[in-house]
């Protein structure tokens, strides 16, 4: 993983002294409220319902032990004992003391580590696929690229003050793990036929309350090119993007209004201006980052006898074995497993991690995994590298720490917002509708009888839950003050994208865990063979679902 | 005359802020758009833009101008950091000034933009804003002030 320099190491301590400085000001009253709440936000400080909420950088998901044992300490320290990933791979407190945050900042530069553009209207942590590195149909690793985009959007000086906030993901795997379509800038690594990297970039998708697929805006663009272009789009963006109404702020509403040629010529024209200026990546700078993501030195291993070995263990024990079924995945080496740690045991809020839990990660990732972790949008943890012969004693320590819900990717592994219990903007609370699902179908089996299923549940139309993208979404929202909550369906990530449909009126908080059996026991009995919830709802559409829901409404 | 940070240094400033009524402007005055547009000698003038005003109707005349104004009606509309790029990466040399409501917390970035002077608004502290400008002593990008980017120098 990167490792900062002693630039590296300056810019973040300088951005701590400068937030001290604000934070200083703004106690003593010579910073006005008004003045420092976007200076805060772009620190990643939030002023929500109850306290501050923090949010803290993880670069495109990537976690060293010792970070992670720094984090552990700071939530200890400064908050409630605990965590939370949040749907962009960051890592969220939600108890910090606003006078407090400076200091935490400057702890968490000791382990290079900061909150800078977490929030706020400029340009976002850049995500990419979890499994990077170590994914079976990965073309090329995407995390070179995103260490380059992260150090060029870090404090940039002309993008700080956008219309709203830009999001950029970047992926590499023929199947897309990073949602591109639906960001901003959707940046898919390819490789052409000859071995050259290029880039195609898609520009306008999103979420929220216009969710939108991205369009691509360059089909090829050569590799040296990355930022220059990146620039170019974001320049189109900050001159002409609406700031009259922040709900028609955000890029998409642009590359809709102007249309995706007029756009796309727009971004040439500014392209032209500094194309092939000092900005265009050398290959001693290419080479640089990609350096830092070679591969671990992974163990030689009898492939034959570390495979029956553990077919043994599984024989041996059913849960272990299904927990490797669920939970793990093939490695792009043989002999190493992907292993996801599930964050969504009932009864816990969704993507909460204790101080205890985070340090006995730290230790797995030291003893098992190359002392890295990775955090998803999922809200989930991974270890990306753990040897086969390893798996047992890994299963067996995250199972004690309650780590081990064998349920990746099926319906319990639904995705939440903070929602009403934590966040001012909420219209509704989300965490107790994840909680009421996950208790009603904790069976097992009938999960896996369903298949994979992802649930997204935001607590407003900001969509931090995702729910634009879940098969099933589930959202908040206020009817005369009153908490409800819409269903969609159909909705998708990946190459294949698309946005839920809803289902109809909206329900209340108790009667969604019903809503959602009613949806299911729809699917059960409508599904070919081999279907998944998705296939089935392509296929039939959403009108035998709202015929069968509504069907005693009048 | 009120004061204003040029140059790092606070100054007075000499020129006469906008004046939209003003049928036949000033020697001193910062023009808006428009007069400018209708100004025949362009040598020596100075010229102010609004947000959704892009500088290209300058870009022919850049050897000539000597200010641009560029106006910040809310601190937040980040516009004008875009024009003032735009305005030195096509070789402006003169005085760029950001005039309006912004704070000193953002002195530092539009310094790197390159902007060169800052007419505050009246309740700033000049003296405490000078520290602003330095904020940061490294960057990954290039700017205006800094021609290589990060990697270019590593
Ligand atoms: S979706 Fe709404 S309620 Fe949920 S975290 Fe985002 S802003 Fe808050």
């Amino acid at each position: 993983m990167y490792v900062y320099d002693k630039y590296d190491q300056q810019i973040i301590d300088e951005r701590v002294n400068q937030f001290r400085d604000q934070t200083r000001r703004f106690i003593n009253g010579s910073l006005p409220e008004a003045e420092f709440l976007p200076l805060r936000l772009q620190n990643g400080l939030y002023v929500q319902r109850l306290a501050p909420m923090l949010r803290i950088a993880v670069p495109y998901g990537l976690l060293n032990s010792t970070q992670l044992r720094k984090l552990a300490d700071i939530t200890r320290r400064f908050d409630k004992g605990y965590a939370h990933i949040s749907t962009r791979q960051n890592i969220q407190l939600n108890w910090p003391q606003l006078e407090e945050v400076p200091d935490i900042l400057a702890e968490l530069a000791t382990v290079q580590m900061h909150a800078i553009q977490t929030s706020g209207n400029c340009i976002r942590n850049t995500t990419t696929d979890q499994y990077a590195g170590v994914a079976i149909d990965e073309l090329t690793d995407p995390r070179p690229y995103c260490e380059i985009i992260r150090q060029w959007s870090t404090l940039h000086p002309e993008f700080a003050f956008l219309p709203r906030k830009f999001k950029i993901a970047v992926c590499a795997s023929t199947g897309d793990r990073a949602a591109l379509y639906n960001h901003d800038v959707g940046v898919e690594v390819r490789v052409s036929d000859q071995g050259a990297i290029g880039f195609r970039v898609l520009a306008g998708g999103g979420l929220g309350r216009t969710p939108m697929i991205g369009a691509v805006i360059c089909e090829w663009l050569d590799e040296p090119h990355l930022l220059t272009y990146l620039e170019a789009i974001l320049r189109v963006y900050n001159q002409r993007g609406r700031r009259d109404n922040k709900y028609k702020a955000r890029i998409k509403i642009l590359v809709k209004a102007m249309g995706v040629d007029a756009f796309r010529e727009a971004v040439a024209q500014e392209w032209r201006a500094i194309k092939d200026g000092l900005n265009t990546l050398t290959n001693a700078e290419i080479e640089r980052a990609k350096s830092f993501f070679n591969p671990p030195q992974y163990l030689d291993v009898d492939t034959a006898s570390a495979q029956s070995a553990l077919r043994e263990q599984c024989r041996n024990n059913p849960t272990f074995s299904n927990w490797v079924a669920r939970n793990t995945l093939d490695h792009k080496v043989d002999g190493y497993q992907i292993v996801n740690i599930s964050l969504k045991a009932t009864g816990y809020a969704p993507g909460d991690i204790t101080d205890a839990q985070i340090e006995l990660v730290a230790d797995l990732a030291d003893r098992y995994a190359f002392g890295e972790v990775r955090s998803t949008h999922e809200q989930n943890l991974v270890l990306a590298d753990v040897h086969q012969p390893d798996l047992y004693p890994v299963w067996q320590a995250l199972q004690a720490a309650g780590l081990a819900t064998p349920n990746i990717g099926y319906l319990s592994d639904l995705i939440c917002c903070p929602g009403g219990d934590y966040c001012s903007l909420a219209n509704a609370k989300s965490l107790p509708v994840a909680e009421a699902i996950q208790a009603r179908f904790s069976d097992l089996d009938y999960l896996y009888d369903l298949g994979p299923i992802d649930l997204n549940i935001s607590g407003c139309m900001n969509a931090c839950g995702h729910h634009h993208i879940g098969h099933i979404g589930i959202l908040g929202v206020d009817k005369k003050g009153q908490e409800f909550y819409q269903v969609c369906l159909g909705g998708n990530q990946g190459k294949d994208a698309s946005i839920g449909k809803i289902l109809g009126p909206s329900f209340s908080q108790q009667d969604i865990p019903d809503i959602i059996e009613q949806i299911l026991s729809i699917y059960l009995q409508l599904r070919r063979p081999e279907e998944s919830f998705l296939d089935t709802y392509r296929r039939v559409g959403i009108d035998p679902f709202k015929e069968r829901v509504y069907a005693g409404d009048d | 005359m009120p004061a204003m940070i040029r140059n790092g240094e606070i100054v007075e400033d000499r020129w006469l802020a906008v004046n939209t009524e003003a049928s036949s402007p000033a020697p001193q005055q910062i023009l808006t758009l428009d007069q400018w547009q209708a100004t025949a000698e362009k040598s020596g003038t100075a010229v102010q833009l609004e947000p959704g005003q892009p500088p290209t109707p300058l870009f022919d005349h850049l050897d000539s101008i000597s200010l641009v104004a560029i106006n910040f009606p809310l601190f937040t509309d980040g516009r004008g950091f875009s024009y003032a790029r735009e305005l030195c990466e096509r070789g402006f040399k003169g005085e760029l000034r950001a005039v309006g409501y912004f704070i000193r917390d953002q002195l530092h970035y539009l310094r790197r933009c390159g902007f060169t002077a800052f007419a505050l608004t009246e309740e700033t502290d000049l003296s405490a804003a000078l520290g602003s400008l330095g904020d940061f002593t490294e960057h990954y990008q290039a700017s205006a002030d800094q021609c290589l980017p990060l990697f270019r120098r590593r």
